[in-house]
């Protein structure tokens, strides 16, 4: 019997990253740690992208992945900036200790 | 010269205005002789301006400056005849006088020049009433002397006696020009026009009687709260918080008297309706009678002559209403004299005693201040009717126009007739408390004579109240020809022609008056025991003259106090409880909200992202659940 690698494994996969991604960004307090969790995601829904647009044979998913990325990019480039700065001025990246403005 | 009309005006405004920029730079008492400057100049070219009225012209001059709303007949326009040139020349005459004794006066005052500004202003106001072609015009002149009035009653506004009465006074005014401003509307609508020429010219045969009543009794209502009559007079003795120069000028010889020159003006309306030449009259008799009575009572020296005023416009309101026009003016104009008179000598008074004007500290103070005494003496006498002075002339023909139209007016003639030996009496007892007898002012006092800046004007005055009367006796009509074009067209009556008649009237009223002043002196020429016992012997009604029948606490009663109470539920009630309670009701409800709201702003970002994933969920299990 020959694996026959079909979307649904991609799907499934994607799925187990995404639960991962999401789980960790619930758990962690880390803002480093979170935001590798939310890429992760990201990706996650990059993976099904490719697999279903290869499945379709359309050559939309690779489209939109490209626009993904490109925001990740710069969302990475703003938000790392915010960590390293509330870094250095609090000398943590705990996100339960940013509750300076709660109501 | 009647084109330069427009400088009696403008010489007191230009001088208001100049001093009002420049007063204080040219300082005390330079400020006080360039406002009398004004209205002197003022003075001389109505006098240029009058000079073909007493050559007989008959021609009325009309002199638009500008138009300011054409479509009902109002622009700025001057109306210059007999009857303005006369109002005209008393108001600047009287008015030069008492400005120069103001220098005097207002010696001292911090706000010296501020005093100028005001009464140059008020002359300016006066002369815009009094020379207004149309009603438009003379509602604006009308307006403005109101204004002054309160600017100078309460000029020593520090004391709150003196802010009080000039607001009581501008309120109660305010109730009369209701009435001349619907008066005003009714002539509009009437008429289309609100010039003089258009609306008395056509008076006849555009109103009927009923209009016509309408139009003459709010037209009254006007006149009876600038001219302090009944129900409205009760400002006037209030007024007296003012410096004295202020009470001769606007409270005695001029301001009050507009309310009379109204009426005398809108003669050819009046004299439509069949009513209201009587309620004029009657207005005026009670009021005469009713001032008389109340200032019989009074000790301070300047209440006394406010009382004497209203009372004396009064009988100024009985002329009018019995349609002799003629003797009221006349009467306006002797009035203005001898009542500036009289006001002055207070003045001069009180300005010797350091400012005490209770009469129960006067006494002796003849050999003191013998000008002040002598000026003061010669204002009673006109003022009590003696001949040959001033004031029994215009009184007698007042009364003699009274007896002569009968019936209704008889009555009137009584009361005018008792009200004259009663202003004989408290004159007399005023003249008495104040100059003759023992002297009963404190220690420390010095009383002295004013100086002559003050003195002058008293002669003057006295000179006018002296030969004042001689321009309309029995014998030569000068005045009754003088005004008779101004009253073209209009029925006017007069005293009897017979000389008989004439004789046993002024006998009549010559007699009151001695009887009053005679028992004044017999009353009062004696120690103040004596004369406070003679007080006293008259019981309750005494004090009822004192304050004045309580009308005042009456008024307080009936319409301050439940003004003041709807007021202040306004206010506290209404304002404070349903307005603000509106207000604060949508606030506290959003804070209210919000509290509920905040704690899920907690500030921890997990949290966020668990109600961000259950949201996701929900939202695709309704997805779901809903493509299924």
């Amino acid at each position: 019997m020959s694996l026959v690698v079909t979307p649904g494994w991609y799907m499934t996969l994607a799925a187990i990253l995404f639960v991962i991604g999401a789980v960790g960004m619930l758990t962690r307090r880390n803002a480093l740690v979170m935001f590798m969790c939310i890429e992760l995601m990201l990706n996650a829904v990059n993976l099904t992208f490719i697999a279903a647009g290869s499945a379709l044979g359309s050559l939309d998913g690779q489209l939109a992945v490209f626009f993904v990325l490109v925001v990740a990019a710069a969302e990475v480039v703003v938000g790392l900036a915010i960590i390293v700065a509330i870094f250095r001025r609090r000398q943590s990246a705990s996100v339960d200790e940013l509750a300076d403005m709660k109501g | 010269m009647q084109d330069l009309l427009w400088l009696v005006i403008a010489f007191p405004l230009a001088g208001a205005v100049f001093l009002h920029f420049f007063g204080r730079r040219i300082g005390e008492p330079r400020a006080g002789f360039l406002a009398t400057l004004a209205v002197a100049g003022s003075f001389l070219v109505s006098l240029a301006a009058a000079l073909p009225f007493f050559g007989g012209a008959a021609e009325a001059n009309r002199l638009t400056l500008w138009d300011w709303m054409p479509s009902i007949g109002a622009s700025f326009e001057l109306h210059w005849d007999p009857l303005a040139a006369l109002m005209a020349l008393v108001v600047t005459g009287v008015g030069s006088l008492i400005h120069l004794y103001a220098i005097g006066y207002m010696h001292g005052d911090p706000r010296f020049t501020r005093f100028f500004v005001y009464m140059n202003l008020f002359v300016a106001s006066m002369l815009t009433l009094v020379l207004a072609g149309n009603f438009a015009m003379l509602f604006v002149g009308w307006e403005l002397v109101g204004l002054c009035s309160y600017l100078l009653i309460s000029f020593w506004f520090t004391l709150p006696s003196a802010a009080a009465a000039g607001k009581k006074a501008f309120i109660v005014n305010r109730i009369g020009d209701v009435g001349f401003m619907v008066a005003l509307m009714i002539i509009f609508g009437a008429f289309h026009t609100l010039s003089f020429t258009g609306v008395l010219d056509r008076a006849a045969e555009v109103l009927d009687p009923g209009v016509a009543t309408a139009i003459a009794l709010l037209l009254l209502l006007g006149a009876a709260g600038k001219s302090a009559q009944i129900p409205l007079y009760v400002w006037l003795p209030d007024a007296m918080e003012g410096p004295t120069p202020v009470s001769a000028l606007i409270h005695a010889a001029t301001m009050v008297t507009a309310g009379v020159y109204v009426i005398a003006r809108s003669a050819a309306i009046f004299e439509i309706s069949p009513i209201a030449g009587p309620v004029v009259a009657t207005v005026g008799a009670l009021t005469a009678f009713v001032a008389a009575t109340i200032a019989l009572a009074q000790t301070d020296i300047k209440r006394v002559l406010a009382y004497s005023t209203i009372s004396q416009l009064g009988y100024m309101f009985l002329a009018v209403g019995a349609a002799g026009h003629v003797a009221g003016v006349f009467h306006l104009m002797t009035h203005a004299f001898f009542k500036a008179l009289l006001f002055l000598g207070a003045g001069s008074v009180i300005h010797g005693l350091q400012n005490h004007q209770d009469m129960r500290l006067m006494g002796g103070l003849r050999k003191h201040m013998p000008v002040t005494a002598a000026t003061m003496a010669i204002g009673t006498l006109a003022i009590a009717g003696v001949p040959p002075l001033a004031g029994f002339w215009s009184k007698d023909e007042i009364l003699g126009v009274a007896f002569e139209r009968g019936g209704w007016f008889g009555f009137l003639w009584v009361i005018g007739l008792v009200t004259a030996l009663i202003t004989a009496f408290y004159m007399t007892r005023q003249f008495v408390l104040v100059f003759l007898g023992e002297p009963r002012w404190p220690d420390g006092i010095h009383p002295h004579e004013s100086p002559r800046l003050m003195t002058i004007p008293l002669v003057a005055l006295a000179a006018l109240s002296v030969v004042g009367g001689f321009v309309n006796t029995p014998f030569r009509l000068g005045l009754e020809h003088f005004l008779e074009p101004s009253f073209h067209g209009v029925e006017l009556a007069h005293p009897s022609e017979n000389i008989g008649i004439f004789i046993l009237l002024a006998a009549l009223s010559v007699g009151a008056g001695l009887a009053g002043a005679a028992a004044a002196f017999l009353a009062y020429n004696r120690p103040a025991q004596l004369w406070e016992k003679f007080e006293n012997s008259f019981g309750k009604i005494w004090g009822w003259w004192q304050k004045g029948y309580g009308v005042d606490d009456a008024y307080g009663a009936v319409v301050v106090v439940p003004g003041r109470k709807l007021a202040e539920s306004a206010a506290f009630r209404f304002d404070l409880g349903v307005v603000d309670g509106l207000v604060n009701g949508v606030g506290k409800a959003v804070r209210g909200l919000a509290a509920r709201l905040r704690p899920i702003q907690n500030g921890l970002v997990r949290s966020y992202g668990l109600l961000f994933a259950a949201g996701v969920v929900a939202v695709v299990t309704w997805m779901l659940a809903r493509g299924a």
